[in-house]
C-alpha cells in the first residue's frame, strides 16, 4: 500500500513530525515501511534507517507556471510553442505534448493552463527512457527554434510513468510558486499484514499514526445517506444470500460527466499506484484507497436499456454454464459457489472481484449508478482460487471489510463523483443489510495485560490506545470494557478477543518498552535424543575420515532418479510423493534415493577436483500405502571417485580409488559407530558392477549396498575413466545398532608375539570367513589378525590362492613362549584345513 | 728408562701429530691401521708383553698403556670432529624449501548450514531446550488449520505452498508444524524445544531466494510464560550469536499462530548499524519472526489456554549463515559446489 504524505495530512496533523520518523512510526507500531520515495522533496538529513528514493526538485529550477497561448513550431508540424509565464516573465517553451494541440491558435487563452516548469539546469527523469534515468536540462536547439526549459510530464517528475502530455495542474496553482511547495510529497509503500487489511486505505494508516502520535483523526464527510426515496423508482434490489452477501447499497448521480478529475485527485492516485482514468472512476478508486472499501460504477442507462425499462440488480450465485466478459477481457469460467451481480438478463459482474464489460462506465456515461456492497471474504477466496484474477476490490474483500464501510464510502463516492464529473445525487440509497454486523465487546483487566506480556500498562493508558484505534472504552468495576470499531472484523472474542486487545495495546504502548526477562519456569522433563546424536556422531565420523558434508534438495524428477539404471530404465511402478504444482520439470517429486542424488554430485563436481570424497545424510521419501504420510526414511549416501590423495607438487599423481577405499570408509564408519557382528556380501544389483558390489548385513538385517557403478549406468553420467564408487545406507539402522556404549578392550603389558603364515584354499573360500575361523581357532591369546597378501599363481594350483596373515598372540598374566605359539598355530593349521582344506603355505 | 719406553713416547706424539693431518674418515681409517692396527707399534709391544722378563713387564705395561691410552684418546675426539663435520655438510645438502606448500591431506567439513544449526543447538541447549523434529511431508492440518489456519485463511497467502497429488497433504512450509506435535506429544508438561528442519516454499529459485531452506523454531510451554520472557530468552539468544554488545529491536509483525507477534531485528554486525550492502542500509538485520503462542493453537497441542502460556519463534539459518560469511548467493547451499564447501 502506498501512501503519500500530503494524503495522510487530510486526516491527522503531521507538523514537526519529519519524513524520516512517520517512517519509523509506521513500522514501530506493525506497518512495515519497505521504502519513502521522495518527490520532489529534499531526503532527511541525519542516519536514516529507511530506503529512499526520488529526486529533488530544486526550488529555483522548478516553479509553477501558466501557459498563456499554444502555438505551431514553424518547421514541425508535432511541435509547439508555448507562450508562458512563470512568475519573473513570458519566455517561449517548445513542447511536443499531445494535450497542448488543442489550444492550437485560440491566441490567448481566456484561462491560462497552469504547468510544472523546469528550466535550464534542472536534474529530473529522462521521460524519453524507459525507467527513470535522471537527466540534466541543457539547451538545445530543435528544428531552428532554441529550447532551454520544458513543460514537465508526470515521468519527468517521477510521479508516474505517465509521459503522454504534460501536466495540466488544477487552475488556482500560484504562479511563480516553487514546485516542490506546491506540489512535493513523500510516499511510504507499507506491508500490510494479514491481519492489518484494515490499513489498506490511507485512512487506516492515518488511524495507525493517530494513535502512537496521540493526535485526532479528522474524518472525511461524505453527502447525508437516506434509504429508499426516488432511487426506488429508478432501480429495484434483489439479494438472494445474505450469508454471501450481507450488505449491498446503491446510490445514483444524474446529469454527470466521465471528464478529467482534479488534478490533485489525479496525483494522489498515481502516487498511490493507481491509474486515473476519468472522474466517475476515479470517485470510486480514490474512496477506496481513502477508506478500504471497493466500490463499483455502472453506466445506469445501459442497465435500463438491457432491461427495456427500470432495472433490478439481484445478486446470486451463477448458475451452471452462465458467461460473462469481464472489464479485462477475459472471460472466466463461472460456477455455482460464485457470487454474481446480476441484472434480470444475466451477469453484470463477478461479485468483489471485477466487473463486466458491457454496462461499465465509458466516456459518454451520464448518469451512473454505485454499487457499495459487502461479501463473504471466504467465498470470494474460493473464487479467487478458481479465477486467479488480481484486482484491488479482490484484494481487499478476501481480506474482509467491516459491512459498515459500505454506507461511508457509498456517502463519500456520491459526493466525489458530484464534485468532479458534475451531476445530481439522486435523492435516496438502497440498502440491503439483513443481518446487522455487531461489534465485539471485550473486558480485560491490568492483571491479564501484565500476565501475557510480564509488564504492567495502566487501564488508563490502554484505554487511550484503544480510543484512538477507534475503540469505544468504558469501566466496569476494574475491568476495561472496549467495543470494537466499526471499520474492523479482526478482534475476536473470549480468550481471543483479549489476546487481540493485548496485541493492539502492546504495539502502541511499543514493543521497545518491554524489557526482557530470564525464563524462570520449571524446566520440562528431559528426554533423550538419540537419533539426533548419533546422526551427528556419523557427521562426524565422516568427516574425521575425510569426506566432505553435502545437503542436498529433496526435490527431484523420477527421470533424474532414473538414471540410475542402465538405458535410463526405473523398475516400473516406484511410488513417488509428487507434486501438485512444480516449481520445474527438474523437480516434480520427492526423492526417493540418495544415491541418485549423490551421484548428481559427484558428477557436477568431478570437473573441479581429480578426487572427491562426498557423504550426504538426510530423508528420502517413500509413500505408504496406508498412511497419508509417506515414510522418510533416513538415508546416507556416500560418493567416491578419482584420487584420494590429494595431489602436491611433488606427488602429482596417485591412484585412483576402487572398491576397497570405499569399503575402507565404510568400515572405519562401522567401527566408529561400534557395530557388531558386520557382513560383507557380495550382491548383484542393477546399479553395480555385478563382482564390485555387496551388501552390508548385521545378521539378517541389511544395513545397505556398496560398490562400484556399473559402467552401463556410468554412461548416463559425465564421469571420466576413474570407477565411481557409490553406497547408500538405511540411516534409522546405523542409527538403531549404534552403540554410544561400548565395552573398551584392556591393554597388556606383555610383551606380544607376531608370526606370519599363509595359508593356501579354494578361491571360493571367502576371506572374510577364513579370518572369522582363524579367530576362533585362535583362541584368547590370539588378539590380533591382519591380511597382509593376496597371492595367486600356478604353482599352487588350479582356482587356488594363497592369504598371507601376521598373527599376534599376547596374554594379560605372563610373557608367551614359544610353545604357547605353536600350540595357537596348530589349532589354526588343524582348523581351516578340516574346514576349508586350507594348506599351510611353505615358506 | 728402557729404550721400548721412548719409542712408545715418540710413537704417541708422532701419532697425534699425525693425526692432525686427517680431515676425513678414510685418511682416519689409514691412520688407525698405522697407530693401532695389528702392526702398529703399541699393537705389537701389546701382543709381545707375555715374552717380556718379569720384572721389565709392569714398566713396559705402563708404558704401552700409556700410549695406546693417549693415542685412543686423541682418535675418539678426531672421530666425533668428522662425524659432526660429515653431518653440517649433510645438513646442507638436505636444506629444504620450507616455502613450498605442504602435502595437503584430505579433509573433510561440516557443510556451513549443520555447522549453524550445531551452533544453535549449543546455545539454545544451554538454556535448557531440547531438539524435537517433525515430518517435511505434513498434512494440511498440522501444517495450516491446527496453527489458526483453517481452509481458506487469509494467513495462508503467507506461504506460497507446495501441494503434493495427495489431498491434504503438503510440503510443509515452516517447522511450526512441529509445534502441534510435540504439544501433543508432551500435554501437559512444560515445553522448551527447538523445532529445526527443512522446510519448502513455492518460490522462484534465484541468489536471494530458495525453494528449500532450513528453518528453526522455538516453542516454550508453560504456566505464566510473557512477552518479557520471549524477549529476555531472544535477546540471550542474539547475544550469543552476535557478540555481547548485539542491540535487537522489537516490531510489532503478524503470524496467525501467535498473537501478539513480533519481528526482532539485530543491529547490523557488518556496520553496527550505520547501514551497509547487507543491511540495506537500515542498519538492522531481520533475523526472526515470533509470539505469544496463540490461544486456538495451544488448544489444537492439548492445552488450556486459560492456564497454559507460552511463546514461539522461527528463524531461517541460510539467510543467517549467508549474512555471518557474507555469501552471494544462497543456491551454494544446496548446489554444494565443492569450491563452496572447500572453504569452510
Ligand atoms: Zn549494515
Amino acid at each position: 500500500m502506498k501512501a503519500p504524505l500530503s494524503w495522510l495530512k487530510d486526516y491527522i496533523d503531521l507538523d514537526g513530525v519529519g519524513i524520516e520518523e512517520i517512517a519509523n512510526l509506521l513500522t514501530n507500531v506493525g506497518l512495515e515501511v519497505e521504502s519513502v520515495q521522495l518527490v520532489g522533496v529534499e531526503k532527511p538529513e541525519g542516519k536514516l534507517k529507511n530506503k529512499y528514493f526520488g529526486l529533488p526538485w530544486d526550488k529555483e529550477k522548478f516553479v509553477v507556471a501558466e501557459v498563456l497561448e499554444v502555438n505551431q513550431h514553424p518547421n514541425a508540424d508535432r511541435l509547439t510553442l508555448c507562450e508562458l509565464n512563470d512568475g519573473t516573465g513570458i519566455t517561449t517553451v517548445l513542447t511536443g505534448a499531445p494535450n497542448m494541440f488543442p489550444y492550437l491558435g485560440k491566441g490567448r487563452l481566456e484561462q491560462p493552463i497552469k504547468v510544472a516548469y523546469a528550466r535550464e539546469g534542472a536534474l529530473l527523469y529522462d521521460g524519453h527512457q524507459p525507467g527513470q534515468v535522471v537527466t540534466k536540462l541543457k539547451k538545445t536547439t530543435i528544428r531552428g527554434v532554441e529550447s532551454r526549459s520544458m513543460i514537465c510530464s508526470e515521468k519527468e517528475l517521477g510521479i508516474s510513468e505517465e509521459h503522454e502530455g504534460v501536466i495540466e495542474l488544477d487552475e488556482d496553482a500560484p504562479v511563480g510558486m516553487p514546485l516542490v511547495d506546491y506540489m512535493g510529497d513523500v510516499v511510504y509503500e507499507v506491508a500490510i499484514l494479514p491481519n492489518m487489511a484494515r490499513d489498506a486505505s490511507i485512512l487506516g494508516i492515518a488511524r495507525e499514526l493517530s494513535a502512537v502520535l496521540g493526535r485526532p483523526l479528522r474524518l472525511p464527510e461524505g453527502v447525508a445517506l437516506e434509504k429508499g426515496g426516488a432511487i426506488a423508482e429508478k432501480v429495484g434490489l434483489e439479494v438472494r444470500n445474505t450469508e454471501l452477501n450481507p450488505r449491498f447499497m446503491l446510490g445514483m448521480v444524474e446529469e454527470t460527466q466521465a471528464r478529467q478529475s482534479p488534478y490533485w485527485v489525479r496525483r494522489r492516485l498515481s502516487l498511490a499506484g493507481m491509474r486515473p482514468i476519468d472522474a466517475l472512476v476515479d470517485a470510486t478508486n480514490y474512496t477506496m484507497l481513502e477508506i478500504g472499501q471497493p466500490l463499483h460504477a455502472f453506466d445506469y442507462d445501459l442497465l435500463r436499456e438491457r432491461a427495456g425499462g427500470k432495472p433490478t440488480i439481484i445478486t446470486r450465485t451463477a448458475y451452471e454454464g452462465e458467461k460473462i466478459t469481464l472489464l479485462d477481457g477475459s472471460e472466466p469460467q463461472l460456477d455455482p459457489q460464485m457470487e454474481l451481480v446480476t441484472d434480470t438478463v444475466g451477469p453484470l459482474s463477478i461479485a468483489g472481484v471485477m466487473g463486466g464489460g458491457e454496462t461499465a462506465v465509458h466516456a459518454e456515461t451520464r448518469n451512473l449508478l454505485i454499487e457499495s456492497a459487502n461479501w463473504n471474504f471466504i467465498n470470494i477466496r474460493k473464487t479467487l482460487s478458481k479465477t486467479r484474477i488480481n484486482s484491488e476490490a479482490a484484494y481487499r474483500f478476501s481480506r474482509d471489510v467491516h459491512p459498515a464501510l459500505a454506507e461511508t464510502a457509498l456517502s463519500l463516492c456520491l459526493k466525489r463523483v458530484q464534485e468532479w464529473g458534475g451531476g445530481e445525487v439522486v435523492q435516496g440509497v438502497l440498502d440491503e443489510y439483513a443481518k446487522p454486523y455487531v461489534d465485539t465487546v471485550n473486558r480485560i483487566s491490568a492483571e491479564k495485560i501484565a500476565e501475557v506480556l510480564g509488564q504492567e500498562i495502566s487501564l488508563e493508558e490502554s484505554t487511550r490506545i484503544l480510543e484512538r484505534l477507534g475503540f469505544t472504552c468504558w469501566m466496569e468495576g476494574r475491568e476495561l470494557v472496549a467495543k470494537s470499531p466499526a471499520t474492523r472484523t479482526d478482534i475476536e472474542t473470549g480468550i481471543i478477543g483479549q489476546r487481540n486487545l493485548i496485541e493492539e495495546i502492546a504495539r502502541v504502548y511499543g514493543y521497545e518498552r518491554i524489557a526482557g526477562k530470564r525464563l524462570s519456569d520449571e524446566l520440562p522433563p528431559q528426554v533423550g535424543n538419540p537419533g539426533l546424536e548419533a546422526e551427528e556422531r556419523i557427521r562426524d565420523i565422516m568427516v574425521s575420515i575425510g569426506l566432505q558434508d553435502t545437503l542436498a534438495y529433496r526435490q527431484t524428477s523420477p527421470e533424474r532418479e532414473a538414471r540410475l539404471f542402465i538405458g535410463r530404465k526405473a523398475p516400473e511402478g516406484l511410488a513417488y510423493v509428487r507434486l501438485k504444482n512444480p516449481i520445474t520439470p527438474e523437480r516434480t517429486v520427492m526423492r526417493r534415493s540418495a544415491m541418485a542424488t549423490m551421484l548428481e554430485l559427484l558428477e557436477y563436481n568431478a570437473k573441479f577436483r581429480p578426487g572427491l570424497a562426498l557423504f550426504e545424510l538426510g530423508p528420502v521419501f517413500l509413500p505408504l500405502a496406508d498412511e497419508i504420510l509417506p515414510h522418510e526414511a533416513l538415508r546416507l549416501s556416500i560418493g567416491m571417485t578419482g584420487a584420494w590423495e590429494v595431489a602436491s607438487w611433488d606427488r602429482p599423481q596417485s591412484p585412483a580409488m576402487d572398491f576397497f577405499d570405499l569399503k575402507g570408509v565404510v568400515e572405519a564408519l562401522l567401527d566408529g559407530l561400534h557395530l557388531e557382528e558386520v557382513k560383507f556380501q557380495a550382491v548383484e544389483l542393477p546399479c553395480f558392477h555385478p563382482g564390485k558390489s555387496a551388501e552390508v548385513r548385521v545378521g539378517e538385517e541389511i544395513l545397505g549396498v556398496m560398490g562400484e557403478l556399473h559402467p552401463q549406468v556410468k554412461k548416463n553420467f559425465a564421469f571420466g575413466q576413474d570407477p565411481v564408487l557409490v553406497a547408500e545406507f538405511d540411516g534409522e539402522a546405523l542409527v538403531r545398532l549404534s552403540n554410544a556404549v561400548f565395552t573398551n578392550r584392556p591393554i597388556s603389558n606383555y610383551p606380544a608375539m607376531v608370526e606370519d603364515i599363509a595359508l593356501i584354499v579354494d578361491e571360493s573360500v571367502p576371506a572374510d570367513d577364513l579370518e572369522a575361523l582363524i579367530w576362533q581357532a585362535g583362541g584368547k591369546l590370539l588378539v590380533d589378525v591382519k591380511l597382509f597378501d593376496v597371492y595367486r599363481d600356478a604353482r599352487l594350483g588350479e582356482g587356488k590362492k594363497s592369504l598371507a596373515y601376521q598373527l599376534t598372540y599376547q596374554a594379560f598374566d605372563r610373557t608367551l613362549t614359544d610353545k604357547d605359539a605353536l600350540n595357537i598355530r596348530n589349532r589354526i593349521v588343524k582348523q581351516t584345513k578340516n574346514t576349508f582344506g586350507a594348506v599351510l603355505r611353505s615358506q | 728408562m728402557l729404550e721400548i719406553e721412548g719409542k712408545l713416547q715418540a710413537e704417541l706424539a708422532r701419532g697425534i701429530e699425525a693425526l692432525q693431518t686427517v680431515a676425513n674418515a678414510e685418511s682416519l681409517e689409514a691412520w688407525k691401521q698405522e697407530f693401532l692396527g695389528k702392526k702398529s707399534l703399541v699393537m705389537q709391544v701389546y701382543g709381545s708383553m707375555g715374552k717380556l722378563a718379569k720384572e721389565e713387564r709392569p714398566i713396559i705395561g705402563k708404558a704401552v698403556n700409556q700410549a695406546k691410552a693417549g693415542l685412543e684418546a686423541a682418535l675418539a675426539e678426531k672421530e666425533e670432529g668428522i662425524k659432526a663435520a660429515s653431518q653440517q655438510e649433510a645438513f646442507t645438502k638436505e636444506t629444504l624449501d620450507v616455502t613450498l606448500p605442504g602435502r595437503k591431506p584430505r579433509r573433510g567439513r561440516i557443510h556451513p548450514l549443520h555447522l549453524t544449526l550445531r551452533q544453535i543447538y549449543r546455545i539454545f541447549g544451554d538454556m535448557g531446550f531440547q531438539i524435537y523434529r517433525s515430518p517435511e511431508v505434513e498434512t494440511d492440518d498440522y501444517n495450516f488449520t491446527f496453527l489458526n489456519m483453517p481452509p481458506y485463511h487469509p494467513a495462508r497467502d503467507m506461504w506460497d505452498t507446495f501441494y503434493t497429488d495427495k489431498e491434504g497433504v503438503v510440503l510443509r512450509t515452516h517447522t511450526s508444524p512441529g509445534q502441534v506435535r510435540v504439544m501433543r506429544e508432551r500435554a501437559p508438561e512444560n515445553i522448551r524445544v527447538i523445532l529445526p528442519g527443512t522446510t519448502m516454499r513455492y518460490e522462484q529459485l534465484t541468489a536471494r531466494s530458495e525453494i528449500e531452506f532450513i528453518q528453526v523454531e522455538l516453542l516454550v510451554v508453560g504456566k505464566g510464560i510473557t512477552f518479557a520472557d520471549m524477549r529476555g530468552t531472544l535477546n540471550d539468544f542474539a547475544r550469543r550469536t552476535f557478540g555481547e554488545n548485539a542491540r535487537t529491536r522489537l516490531r510489532p509483525s503478524f503470524f496467525p499462530f501467535t498473537e501478539p507477534s513480533a519481528e526482532m531485528d539485530v543491529e547490523c554486525f557488518v556496520c553496527g548499524g550505520e547501514g551497509c550492502g547487507v543491511c540495506k542500509g537500515t542498519g538492522w538485520l531481520e533475523i526472526l519472526g515470533c509470539g505469544m503462542v496463540h490461544p486456538t493453537v495451544l488448544r489444537y497441542g492439548g492445552y488450556d489456554p486459560e492456564v497454559y502460556s507460552g511463546f514461539a519463534a522461527g528463524m531461517g539459518i541460510d539467510r543467517s549463515t549467508l549474512m555471518r560469511y557474507h555469501i552471494d548467493d544462497i543456491r551454494h547451499f544446496r548446489n554444494n559446489d565443492i569450491r563452496f564447501l572447500e572453504q569452510f
